[in-house]
């Protein structure tokens, strides 16, 4: 038995040393490399656009001159004092506050209904996400069409209840709740299924501990459902705030006069992407540099506002206090 | 033992197997990549903006060179330039043929380096053929001449005769002609329209179109000859507003944006009953509201002359087939091929030796009850004069049709909106 082990261990040794190397370098190079497609995409499709676009903001950049100049912060500077951004920012605010918040309390109230033993339950949650997989486009221009000023089924509806026709482009917070109807009614159904599953980790003790001490079904959605589940409602206003601020395609289609992309005759519902188009892409300037450092100055604002959120949400009443 | 022995052969197959495979596969590509280089079947792509009526000009072209395949991708009007300036820009993606509007040619001839000289294909010797002003129109600043000159817009006012009837106004084009020899005239026959016009129509579609009309008719307009942008300092376009704004401030104006969707549906329900009719609206008229075939009838313009659009069509450098291109443009901008065009679309020829045909000066639009619009948008078109036209051009369309709809939809009133398309014409130009 030694003396076969003992040949094998000959006959082996050359193969394991080699075997063992490569197996020794396999297991600590190979998770990296398991890895690395999905980082080598984003250094090529994620970071190098990052920098690259950090780069000619600093610059002078347009399409259409291929004479290029560093200018330092002077986009930057020039961008705090455009009032066009501002307005653009703050159009892109208001939208995003009248259609995160009515969408993330219909989610919730909708993971509620869809919590409670249903028949066809999962044909009703299929629904519910179907808003979610539809073509944004096609989408933006239907519900277009739906608030046209003369011939709009909303401007109808509204005739028939007897109330008079409003201008949904032309106003400023008519093309705001307008905006706000078509976000919600593409997101509060994702919402409300990411809302399910966290409410289907609740236990039912809890439930019952609460209606043994008198709360109905109101309270207990309010002081057990809700701080359960702070981290998930966190979570979906992050995630809107993030998509939200860079809202660009309803607003874009919204307008019927494409050439300009300037939000409507009086920039009322221009968000701050589409600002970056315009500064882009519409017209004749083609001004990169600049469009570029507004790029940056909505990353800024999606994390200030995104931490101003986060502390916000958290201060919901935690279930251990 | 017999795993440690298996295991390297079966290694050694599965890699000997893949190998094989990637070898197929690689000549599988390079043979159908040598077999599409080995046909000499030339395809060109020819972009454009709208209907420029070609279809059968293009049978007609295939069947006398059966090697070249024609494929045709319109556009939306900012889409396809704005599209044509990032291909350029980058150096690839253009078609073989692109339409470049008169509204744009100034920003495209600003870089001649990126478009084919037609000059030294052989176009300098067929320079007689267009109207002078249109050649060189598309000439740039360095004398290369970058496009050959398709359709010229022209002036007229169509209207509703049916309309113009319900509020008492006349009909026929002499006398609906006679009524508005100027703009001011324009204006109040418009408040006479209003005063008895069925409910919910207005006299005009837009300020926006009147406002372009008679910019239209002047020169300079936004640019001087240097180039130098005189939005501000000129008073024919700060008279131009002040008519456009007595219009709408006397509930004239139907309010819409010119080629969106409501405009479109306002051709269908008849919400305006004039709107400033360039030769090739009429083609745009009858695609939208076929329906009211007969209704319409054409007029003469306010102040005459005047031009509204009209195209060019350029060969872009980066093309494969730039002869063949060149080729494909000279034909479809003959003189054959515009008389042509004139009788499908209503796309006035820009050639001025067709103003004199038989065949097109007696031609008569059925849709257009009967009008002789072969007449009528020749007489325009030898009264056009020439507009000096600027880079940034379209950021100023974009500025002043801002600032009409913001006093039409009652946000400003057209001295604060003046002010601040001034300002915004400052900050492009």
């Amino acid at each position: 038995m030694s003396g076969q082990t003992a040949v094998e261990a000959r006959v082996a040794r050359p193969r394991r040393t080699l075997r063992s190397r490569v197996q020794r370098v396999d297991s600590s190079v190979s998770p990296y490399l398991y890895i690395s497609p999905f980082f080598i995409l984003f250094a090529i499709f994620g970071l190098f656009p990052l920098g690259y676009t950090a780069w000619v903001a600093l610059t002078d950049r347009t399409l259409l001159n291929p004479d290029t100049h560093f200018v330092g912060l002077l986009n930057f500077t020039n961008l705090i004092h455009d009032s066009y951004f501002w307005n653009a920012v703050e159009n892109t605010m208001a939208i995003w506050l009248i259609a995160t918040v009515p969408q993330l309390l219909i989610a919730l109230f909708l993971a509620h209904l869809l919590n409670a033993k249903l028949r066809a339950r999962t044909f009703f949650r299929m629904c519910v996400l179907l808003p979610q997989v539809t073509s944004l486009v096609a989408v933006s221009l239907i519900f277009t069409q739906l608030f046209s000023r003369q011939y709009g089924l909303v401007n109808y509806g509204l005739g028939a209840f007897g109330a008079s026709h409003v201008d949904w482009e032309s106003g400023r917070l008519s093309s705001w709740i307008a905006l706000s109807v078509m976000v919600t009614w593409r997101w509060a159904g994702y919402n409300a299924l990411i809302y399910l599953a966290a409410m289907q980790g609740i236990p039912e003790e809890l439930y019952e501990a609460a209606a043994i001490d008198g709360a109905k079904s109101w309270k207990q959605f309010w002081n057990v459902t809700v701080p359960l589940l702070r981290p998930t409602i966190i979570f979906t206003v992050i995630v809107s705030t993030i998509g939200g601020l860079q809202l660009f395609t309803e607003p874009y289609l919204f307008e019927p006069l494409k050439q300009g992309a300037t939000g409507g005759s009086a920039r009322q519902y221009q968000t701050v992407v589409m600002y970056m188009y315009e500064k882009a892409f519409a017209g004749t300037q083609f001004n990169f540099g600049y469009a570029a450092a507004i790029g940056w100055a909505i990353f800024l604002l999606i994390a200030v506002i995104s931490l101003i959120n986060f502390l916000i949400v958290r201060r919901i009443r935690s279930v251990e206090h | 033992m017999s795993k440690h022995l298996k295991t390297p052969r079966r290694r050694v197959t599965t890699l000997a197997a893949a190998l094989v495979v990637l070898g197929l596969v690689a000549a599988a590509m390079v043979a159908s990549t040598a077999s599409g280089g080995r046909t000499d079947k030339v395809t060109l792509r020819v972009g454009l903006f709208g209907d420029f009526g070609y279809h059968d000009l293009y049978t007609k072209y295939e069947a006398t060179h059966p090697n070249i395949d024609i494929k045709e991708d319109i556009e939306s009007y900012p889409d396809h330039h704005s599209n044509l300036a990032k291909h350029l820009a980058v150096g690839s993606g253009a078609d073989d043929i692109e339409s470049v509007e008169v509204g744009f040619i100034a920003q495209f001839k600003s870089q001649p380096n990126l478009f084919v000289n037609l000059n030294k294909m052989g176009a300098k010797s067929l320079s007689k053929q267009w109207l002078d002003w249109k050649w060189r129109q598309s000439i740039a600043p360095n004398g290369a001449q970058i496009g050959l000159g398709t359709d010229v817009g022209s002036l007229a006012i169509c209207y509703r005769r049916d309309l113009f009837k319900k509020a008492g106004l006349p009909t026929s084009r002499a006398a609906v002609s006679a009524l508005w020899p100027t703009w001011q005239k324009f204006v109040a026959v418009g408040k006479r329209f209003q005063k008895h016009a069925p409910k919910g129509v207005s006299f005009i579609d837009s300020g926006s179109n009147v406002f372009n009309a008679i910019i239209g008719q002047l020169n300079p307009a936004y640019y001087d000859s240097h180039g130098k942008v005189v939005v501000g300092s000129n008073p024919k376009v700060k008279s131009a507003w002040s008519a456009t704004m007595q219009a709408v401030q006397a509930h004239e104006s139907a309010g819409l944006a010119a080629f969106s969707n409501d405009w479109n549906t306002g051709y269908k329900k008849g919400t305006f009953a004039t709107v400033t009719c360039p030769a090739w609206m009429m083609g745009y008229i009858q695609g939208q509201a076929p329906k009211s075939k007969g209704k319409w009838d054409i007029a003469s313009v306010p102040g005459g002359g005047g031009n509204w659009g009209g195209s060019f069509l350029t060969v872009p450098k980066q093309g494969s087939h730039t002869k063949e291109a060149y080729d494909l443009a000279k034909f479809l901008t003959s003189p054959a091929s515009e008389a042509y065009i004139f009788k499908q679309t209503g796309n006035l020829p820009s050639q001025p030796a067709l103003y004199k045909s038989k065949a097109i000066t007696s031609f008569k639009n059925p849709f257009f009850n009967n009008a002789p619009v072969g007449k009528i948008f020749t007489d325009s078109a030898k009264k056009l004069k020439p507009q000096t036209t600027g880079p940034h051009q379209g950021d100023i369309q974009t500025a002043v049709s801002n600032a009409i709809q913001r006093v039409e939809q009652h946000k400003q009133s057209p001295d604060k909106s003046w002010k601040q398309f001034l300002k915004d014409v400052k900050a492009v130009a």
